[in-house]
């Protein structure tokens, strides 16, 4: 497998993909209501060979950005890679959800424009003018191409190409995640780190020949992005991709996808496990086997055992292999994994005491007779990434001590594009802090909750920010009088997102008015639906010595308050 | 009949789906392109009017295009029941 990796550039990949294994089926491309469509490495080059004439003859250069404006399907994929092949920078943005407004989602392309300064969009037809009304006069785009207008497939003249004169050092796509906040910092990564990562990730996996990753992880994130659409067309290992509109109205399809194609691999976030267990029903799974799947990795949310334990529970019956369970640490910054834990061997599930825990940031053993916590590890990290625990004074930590995970690695992100103020605040003494709090024991890390106010529903980064910014826009609610974060829902396996807003009326009719239209706000302009908009009188929101919103103060003073505990400020 | 199938569905909506159990939910009201049923949720309502009233709803019909409101998705079911 790693001697596919040899080529440190992706187009130099393509290249030799492309005459080594010209008929191998990389994808099997799935739409609900259609027959599967397998996809070689020929369609695919030829594929992208159409989009790479098209940015030419635009006058798209290579080291300009491009931005993918597609939903799952064919044209996602040729375009991906044909600005891969002229040498330009792909990046995928997420597509528009019919109930996201459409104002507010101009306002969410302008914070990506304005700060990754694109070259070209790609996009449909219908959705052009839609583009082009969210441009300004002085944009840095120049074209917008439309799917319909390109070429139809042709055959490569690598010569031509852009992409075959990058190095390994240039940077070769952009990742964001979604929101305003998240659209301005697009993770930057050269194809070294690319290639690095796979190298070693793919080594830790076991990546080979008999494998099969099946995948309904969107593309703007960068678990689908690389672990279920670039390691399996770089390192030759076929690939089922199924849309996520598709898999969420219907999540059977992952299963029986992996029945049909003997799948081996896959990636979900920990509600899936969760989403799966409760909403199939048993005739559509009638004649399905798991016995094939090897290793199905809990990844981009917080892992729970109880949700492994509900997803195993459902599926045994169906050939589920309880060795099959596995789970990994990943962040874009990275690439993609840090750690990984499960393959080959059973998840190391580590039990303990919930008041030290709680009380002194301690991961001690469990003692009889005393509450704990079920901790699932993360397993260990990759080959060359180096993980440590730091201390809120940046100080290294001993085993079993909860601190700030801090990771340094040959997979980094060269930055955040065209944002060095935010990648210098992003690295302490060349060590990048994740924001999120995890201990070490017996060389496995343990992911235990989060610094960043960061909100992650179903796998997806929210910043708190955005949803508070669209809480402010309703009438009766103050600017800054407002606070957003996530509380766990067990049954859910995944966080609900909680709103407080303090409002100056006592009329009953009228606060019930506000909480609505506080809902409204948010779920058309984030597509996030709130579990409750939470109005209050003035002064109870608790704001830090400077003025800041304190947001894991309210949340504890809100759980408190709807449970009838008292809560003293700490 | 119809009633009863608008009230059991508004219901279930409310109190499973909103976890907003007072709220009531008006035959017009527009459900999936306002974003008030988000796309977890579709799939909890196809189970349950497959549970309920014996009628499939294919995933492919779980969009704004088939059915967006109580009054449309009503008329569905009742379709379908004949």
């Amino acid at each position: 497998m790693n001697g596919k990796l040899e080529s440190l550039t992706f187009c130099r990949a393509l290249q030799r993909l492309y005459y080594e294994l010209p008929d191998q089926t990389v994808i099997y491309l799935q739409h609900a209501g259609q027959t599967d469509r397998p996809i070689s490495y020929r369609e695919l080059i030829h594929g992208a060979a159409a989009y790479e004439r098209a940015l030419r003859e635009q006058g798209i250069q290579p080291g300009e950005v491009v931005v993918l404006i597609l939903q799952h399907g064919s044209d996602l994929i040729f375009s991906f890679w044909g600005a891969v092949l002229r040498g330009a920078i792909p990046s995928i943005m997420p597509f528009l959800t019919e109930k996201l407004l459409p104002e507010r989602y101009r306002a969410d392309m302008a914070s990506l424009v304005d700060v990754t300064r694109p070259a070209a969009i790609i996009t449909y037809a219908e959705f052009e003018s839609e583009v082009c009304a969210a441009l300004k006069p002085d944009t840095s785009v120049r074209t917008v191409m439309i799917t319909q207008g390109v070429g139809v497939p042709e055959q490569p003249d690598f010569e031509m190409f852009g992409g075959m004169q990058r190095t390994p050092d240039d940077i070769v796509l952009l990742q964001h995640s979604s929101g305003t906040t998240g659209l301005q910092k697009g993770v930057a990564l050269s194809h070294r780190a690319v290639f690095n990562q796979l190298r070693s990730y793919s080594q830790v996996l076991k990546l080979n020949d008999q494998d099969v990753i099946v995948s309904w992880l969107p593309l703007y994130h960068d678990m689908g992005l690389i672990a279920g659409f670039i390691m399996p067309i770089l390192c030759a290992v076929p690939v089922v991709m199924m849309s996520p509109f598709d898999w969420v109205r219907a999540p059977y399809r992952l299963l029986q996808a992996v029945s049909r194609y003997r799948g081996t691999l896959s990636w979900l976030p920990n509600f899936a496990y969760n989403f799966c267990a409760q909403k199939i029903r048993d005739h559509h799974l009638e004649g399905v086997d798991l016995s094939s799947w090897r290793a199905i990795s809990n990844c981009s949310e917080p892992v729970r055992y109880e949700s492994h334990q509900m997803f195993l529970e459902r599926f045994r019956a169906y050939g589920l292999r309880p060795e099959a369970l596995a789970t990994c640490y990943a962040m874009a910054e990275n690439v993609f994994a840090v750690t990984q834990g499960g393959i080959d061997e059973a998840l190391t599930v580590d039990e303990i005491d919930r008041e030290t825990f709680q009380t002194k940031w301690l991961a001690k053993p469990a003692v009889p007779d005393k509450p704990s916590v079920r901790m699932v590890a993360c397993g260990r990290p990759i080959p060359h990434v180096e993980v440590k625990i730091l201390s809120s004074h940046g100080k290294e930590l001993p085993e079993r001590h909860v601190g700030e995970i801090a990771l340094r690695s040959d997979c980094m992100l060269t930055g955040y594009y065209n944002r060095p103020d935010a990648t210098a605040k992003a690295f302490l003494d060349g060590w990048y802090l994740t924001g999120d709090y995890g201990y070490m024991a017996d060389g496995e890390l343990y992911v235990s909750g989060r610094k960043k106010d960061i909100i992650i529903v179903g796998g997806k980064n929210i910043y708190p920010q955005d949803l508070e910014e669209l809480a402010m826009t309703v009438p009766g609610v103050h600017p800054g009088r407002v606070s957003a974060f996530g509380v766990y829902n067990e049954e859910t396996g995944t966080e609900d997102v909680v709103i407080v807003a303090e409002v100056d009326t006592n009329d009953s009719k009228e606060r019930e008015r506000i909480a609505e239209e506080i809902r409204e706000a948010v779920t058309r302009g984030s597509a996030i639906a709130l579990r409750q908009a939470y109005i209050v009188g003035p002064h109870w929101l608790v704001k830090t010595s400077s003025g800041k919103n304190a947001r894991s103060y309210n949340r504890e003073k809100y759980l408190a308050e709807i449970a009838g505990r008292p809560w003293i400020m700490p | 009949m119809t009633e009863d199938i608008m009230n059991v569905l508004s219901e279930f909506i409310a109190r499973d789906i909103l976890k907003q159990p007072s709220r009531r939910i008006n035959p017009q009201d527009k459900l999936i392109s306002s974003g008030l049923i988000d796309s977890f949720h579709l799939v909890d309502l196809a189970l349950f009017i497959e549970d309920n009233f014996g009628v499939h709803i294919d995933d492919a019909e779980l969009n704004a295009s088939v059915f967006d409101t109580l009054d449309e998705l009503v008329a569905l079911v009742n379709e379908r029941k004949a």
